[in-house]
């Protein structure tokens, strides 16, 4: 690393400049990472609550289900028009 | 030009922006001869005037948008023209800072307040800068984005009526950026054009990144309310 005091006038304005953006961008940088994590943390509370319900109405598994259900019973009619 | 667009993701667009970055301040480091009038300290110039060009079409950008979300009351119009702002604001505080630096080292002085190119730029960052307080002041959402892409139309209006009258002042010590960019040898032409093209890549790239930050939050608010409704 090139000391400070070893450069050049016009060195250390062109450095300074050049490191003001990159530190501007490093702290936006920052900020969104800190936004990431909260989003981190806030689908991780999201996926222990979802863990937490009871199977009900709303339950992805439970139309799952009903769907096999009307599959089989339409199969099942399919078959007996096919013997008819 | 459609199917292209689509491909681009905001892995692609970051990957391009390091690239050409890295590209542009190598030339104009390692390849551009130094200015023969102010010397070294030029090579603030490849930083300072990308970021400020970037930071106008910005805000003209944000102004579109406005447009578009008044027009169709789309909200992803009023996100797409609050992040182009608050990404410019951004640029355009970089822009303040790198000036003064260079003013500091090429006038002897951090600031002029006789030159129309700088105080026409504070004048519009100060502007923007009261985009966050007047967006923020209004409570109801749907207002508060019609509001703020009222503003952002007026503000990017300003935005070249400003750049005109800059130009029709009269230069106190401060180059106009585009005549001398004209004038430029293409040795130093040709890797301004690189940064000015990483910086829009640069700029496109946190747009990006932010509304994708934004759609998630959004996404996850309207999760947390499906599961709180349904529990």
């Amino acid at each position: 690393m090139i000391p400070l005091l070893a450069l050049q006038s016009a060195d250390r304005y062109v450095a300074g400049a050049y490191l003001v953006f990159l530190l501007l961008l490093l702290i936006y940088v920052a900020i969104m990472a800190a936004k990431l994590s909260r989003i981190q943390r806030e689908l991780g509370s999201l996926a222990e609550l979802a863990e937490r319900r009871p199977p009900g109405e709303h339950d992805v598994g439970h139309f799952r289900d009903r769907e096999r259900e009307v599959e089989s019973v339409r199969e099942e009619t399919h078959r007996e028009e096919a013997a008819r | 030009m459609a199917n292209a667009l689509k491909s681009i993701t905001l892995r692609r667009l970051a990957i391009a922006t390091v690239l050409v970055m890295a590209a542009g301040y190598a030339l104009a480091f390692f390849a551009a001869p130094e200015d023969a009038d102010q010397g070294f300290i030029q090579k603030i110039f490849y930083l300072h005037v990308p970021l400020a060009t970037v930071a106008l079409c910005g805000w003209i950008v944000a102004a579109i948008h406005a447009i578009r979300h008044l027009q169709t009351g789309d909200p992803k119009h009023d996100a797409r023209s609050y992040v182009s702002i608050h990404i410019s604001v951004i640029f355009g505080l970089a822009v303040l800072l790198t000036g003064a630096i260079w003013a500091k080292g090429s006038w002897g002085v951090w600031w002029e307040w006789k030159e129309p190119t700088l105080v026409s730029f504070l004048i519009v960052f100060l502007l923007y800068a009261t985009y966050y307080p007047l967006r923020y002041a209004i409570e109801d959402r749907d207002r508060q984005a019609r509001y703020a892409s009222v503003f952002a139309i007026t503000a990017g209006a300003f935005v070249p009526l400003n750049f005109l009258a800059v130009r029709l002042a009269q230069p106190l010590i401060h180059p106009r950026t585009f005549s001398s960019a004209g004038g430029l040898p293409d040795s130093m032409l040709f890797p301004f054009l690189v940064c000015l093209v990483g910086m829009a890549l640069l700029w496109a790239t946190l747009v990006w990144f932010e509304l994708d930050s934004k759609a998630a939050s959004a996404n996850l608010r309207r999760i947390r309310r499906a599961l709180e409704a349904t529990a």
